[in-house]
């Protein structure tokens, strides 16, 4: 494809605690490329949103990275300073979200927080930036952007915040957007309306996306490729179609059969047995270990490889290693 | 799950109106219509599923049904018995019948309770057996849920959602009633543990013959556990059919637009989508006539003025729409 916008490398996150240091993110490596839409995809306490916001320079104070590197547009973003930070931030790469509401603030107008990246990182004037800030909420397909432009965050609502945190993200247009969870708190007509805005807006600005999200439906409408993350790690990599339709690892298998299919009345719930591991649980071997159906000697002894099941998907999973030495009998087992 | 076409509930034109105070005085200025006529029979055995989005009114449906909030206007019937009128004392019997799972059941635990100790309350109340009695039961309840009988001692903040849903499970199963009204309880949990909750609940609705008004917008739940479904908007009911009906022949505009907005998680068949545009209307002032016409597809002059009739299409299917 194009040429890549966003290069992570084995990303280590820790956070300081009273049990010492916990890592949230062990060892994440990926890219995004040119105009593509990444997906992350992964259950709560998985790290996905600690490696959006290593990635933006905006982990808490008890945060810290400790190991890899971010490079953006050949800049090491995981060494970089507070201030060049402050600079590229909301400028070349900006973020979305889950709830619009804290991510408003509530006692100004929706016009001085649009204006306000434009003034700080485009040096316009503030009747330019004004100008700007009607433009880009007509362009999020908000009705009569004009008066919205002196109404506060409270006076909209939850479908119309949202269109007004993506017109600030998109204000400077960003090379890269980080959406984290931007449709999670809204209702599915509303839910649609945006997913649709986000696929034109990357189609008209030819920006690089990286979505966050647990939902697979919401995957499968907008995702180029798809990287699957489990406690910490990512363990399965590939493009949307070799994600839904051959998926490789038991997780990924797993959180396809535990959602409920709309279209399918006699489809059959298949739960994953137990739950998320905590931060400072320590587990031998391979992280999944205790929840997959298929775990046998050497997952409980040594973490999984990363195998390479076609040139674009990868899993990391000890059964996929089984697969290239039998070939794929294991496979058809599953 | 075996439906028998057996009345267990039967909610007649019921109503609940909050009132939106202001001035001074204080004075009662409008009326927030929440639920505004809703009027169903749920039968015994089945799981009727309510859907819609946020602000519809179907939490406070459920809320209504259960006596948890008065009512403004309207009957509940349950078991034959008229218990509208009834006072708190009447309704203790019936209260024993009817209970609740809530969306979050963190909140809906208090932190400084040993989960055993909460969930003894309901053998406290309803029972007269000896401490050692109410112990047993409450480690067998543990139990089938999916706890262990060392969960006794702990404190909520030491089990995981999942696992606090399970213990929300328990507390409504405790007493055997025959009703429960789930208030989106899968919603605040992860896809692998809500499967696990769906689960649970089928496994003890087939246990225990248990009837369950199940409040969802997660429309994919709704169909795998559902019998029927009513969807609601802005406090009215707009469709009411068996799941499969509904699901593969939505005949309301609006129930369309919602099952085609649906994120499905499948690549390569995309559908076309009908749009909605706009949000939903503010409860307190709800358009005119047909509730959903400032944003049908289909609305026509009429559609504005007159409210549609509930009429049947065919077996157990009904709709609220001029047009269709």
């Amino acid at each position: 494809m194009k040429d890549t916008v966003l290069e992570v490398t084995n990303l280590v996150t820790k956070f300081k605690s009273a049990d010492g240091l916990l890592p949230a993110v062990r060892g994440a490596s990926f890219s995004v490329k040119k105009g593509e839409t990444l997906c992350i995809v992964g259950e709560s306490g998985c790290g996905k949103s600690i490696t959006a916001l290593s990635i933006m320079g905006l982990l808490p104070s008890n945060g810290l990275i400790t190991d890899g590197s971010i490079t953006f547009n050949d800049q090491n973003l995981a060494s970089m300073s507070p201030k060049k930070m402050q600079k590229l931030r909301g400028n070349d790469v900006s973020m979305i979200f889950q709830e619009p509401m804290t991510a408003l603030n509530p006692v100004f107008t929706i016009g001085f927080q649009i204006r306000e990246p434009l003034l700080i990182h485009q040096k316009l004037s503030k009747k330019q930036a004004h100008a700007r800030g009607i433009e880009l909420l007509k362009m999020v397909g908000i009705p009569s952007p004009a008066e919205r432009m002196n109404q506060y965050p409270h006076e909209l609502s939850g479908g119309m915040r949202q269109r007004v945190m993506i017109a600030i993200a998109l204000s400077c247009n960003p090379s890269l957007l980080i959406a984290d969870e931007p449709t999670t708190a809204l209702d599915v007509t509303i839910q649609a309306q945006i997913i649709d805005l986000l696929n034109d807006l990357k189609e008209q600005l030819d920006m690089s996306m990286i979505m966050i999200t647990h939902d697979m439906g919401v995957v499968a409408e907008i995702a180029d490729r798809v990287i699957v993350m489990y406690a910490g790690e990512v363990i399965e990599e590939g493009r949307v179609e070799e994600i839904f339709e051959n998926p490789q690892h038991p997780y990924t298998k797993g959180l396809l059969s535990s959602v409920p299919n709309v279209d399918d009345p006699d489809f059959e719930l298949k739960p994953i047995a137990g739950s998320m591991p905590m931060l400072n649980e320590k587990i031998s071997g391979c992280r999944f270990h205790p929840r997959c159906p298929y775990a046998f000697d050497k997952c409980f002894s040594e973490s999984p490889k990363t195998f390479s099941v076609t040139d674009k998907q990868n899993v990391r999973c000890w059964l996929q290693e089984e697969v290239e030495q039998n070939g794929g009998r294991r496979a058809s087992s599953l | 799950m075996a439906v028998d076409e057996q009345v267990l509930y039967s909610v007649k034109n019921v109503k609940k109106h909050y009132p939106i105070k202001g001035g001074m005085l204080q004075r009662v200025k409008s009326h927030v219509k929440a639920v505004d006529g809703i009027t169903l029979d749920i039968y015994r055995g089945e799981t009727l599923g309510v859907v819609g989005e946020s602000g519809c009114g179907k939490s406070t449906l459920g809320r209504t049904i259960l006596g948890l909030e008065s009512l403004t206007e309207g009957e509940l019937v349950f078991n034959g018995n008229n218990i509208s009128k009834y006072s708190p004392r009447q309704l203790k019997p019936f209260k024993k019948e009817m209970q609740m799972i809530f969306q979050d059941p963190y909140a809906s635990l208090n932190p400084k309770q040993r989960i055993g100790d909460a969930l003894e309350e309901a053998f406290i109340i309803h029972t007269n057996l000896p401490a050692e009695k109410r112990r047993e039961k409450v480690i067998k309840l543990l139990n089938e849920v999916g706890l262990k009988e060392d969960h006794y001692e702990r404190y909520p903040h030491e089990f995981s959602g999942g696992q606090r849903q399970r213990i929300g499970i328990a507390r409504a199963i405790s007493i055997n009633p025959s009703f429960i009204v789930c208030d989106e309880p899968v919603s605040a949990l992860d896809v692998s543990v809500q499967a696990q909750v769906i689960k649970l609940l089928k496994d003890l609705q087939e246990k225990h013959a248990l009837t369950y008004l199940f409040v969802s917008h997660d429309l994919g739940v709704v169909r795998h556990l559902c019998n029927r479904v009513l969807v609601m908007y802005l406090g009215q009911m707009v469709e009411l059919a068996p799941v499969n009906k509904l699901y593969e022949n939505p005949t309301h505009p609006y129930t369309e637009a919602l099952l085609s907005a649906i994120p499905r998680p499948a690549v390569g068949r995309k559908r076309e989508r009908i749009r909605l545009t706009g949000d939903l209307p503010s409860p307190s002032n709800p358009p005119t006539g047909c509730p959903f016409h400032t944003r049908c597809p289909i609305a026509k002059d009429h559609c504005t003025t007159e409210k549609p009739a509930w009429r049947q299409m065919d077996d157990g299917h009904f709709i609220a729409c001029h047009e269709r």
